[in-house]
């Protein structure tokens, strides 16, 4: 095998082992960024039902807090799934 | 007697009331930010755009859809449907973008940037609009119509000009 053509392979062997470690390192970037909206919704709907089953005619009020209070926490994950996407597809 | 705790919910739900006013919202605001995305990527951001605000209110409903019917049966169980349906639509935001990332028409960054902004400002919107009082737990009623001829703020700043 020539000299070039050796040079060729890893050229492209690199590429490859780049193109592996930025689809693990987009992966990785998702899950973790999943993990702390899990814990802080875990958290405000676990506080959410104590209060509403401790004062049931708060609960309307409470439910609307704990329904603007999830979409919002969830918002950080769609920021992590968007920039897993732009890493991967973009 | 009445229960000391409670460990279900009969009273009406709030999070449908918030979801159809977030997805009136969206569908108010949609054709200016479809078009402007339009012009700036083309046709095929236009249309990654309206994709992705019709995942961000169909993610809303299904997420008060979930949350509403749950607390009717039990606390634990709304609870439950809370967490692990935030994993299921996070699934199935994943699974809507997955089915289409290869067609000729989808332009990830305006995609992305929609998903982001559209969700983020439709909830900053929808606060303003939220009540947190007993009498009106879900959103603040409507301002009550004014009489014939101009609202009462009006009327009354007339008058102190005719005085």
């Amino acid at each position: 095998m020539s000299a070039s053509a050796i040079l060729a392979q890893a050229a492209e062997a690199g590429g490859d082992a780049k193109n592996i470690a930025a689809a693990a390192s987009a992966g990785y970037g998702y899950g973790l960024a999943a993990i702390g909206p899990g814990i802080g919704i875990g958290y405000l709907v676990g506080q959410s039902v104590q209060a509403m089953a401790r004062q049931p005619e708060a609960a309307g009020m409470v439910r609307t807090t704990m329904f603007l209070g999830i979409a919002f926490t969830e918002a950080l994950a769609l920021i992590g799934f968007v920039v897993f996407i732009l890493l991967k597809f973009a | 007697m009445a229960e000391a705790v409670v460990t279900r919910l009969d009273g009406p739900a709030v999070e449908g009331a918030i979801a159809k006013d977030l997805a009136r919202r969206a569908a108010a605001v949609a054709p200016a930010v479809i078009v402007l995305f339009g012009l700036i990527w083309g046709l095929g951001g236009a249309v990654s755009t309206a994709y992705a605000i019709a995942i961000v209110v169909v993610n809303f409903v299904c997420a008060a859809a979930l949350l509403s019917t749950t607390a009717r049966i039990s606390l634990g169980l709304l609870m439950g449907a809370a967490l692990f349906g935030y994993l299921v639509r996070l699934g199935l935001i994943f699974l809507a973008f997955w089915v289409v990332r290869d067609a000729n028409w989808m332009k990830v960054v305006p995609f992305g940037i929609t998903l982001v902004v559209t969700h983020l400002g439709l909830l900053f919107w929808e606060m303003r609009y939220v009540s947190a009082s007993l009498a009106f737990p879900g959103l603040k009623p409507a301002a009550a119509p004014g009489p014939v001829g101009g609202s009462a703020q009006s009327r009354d700043s007339s008058g102190e000009k005719e005085s």
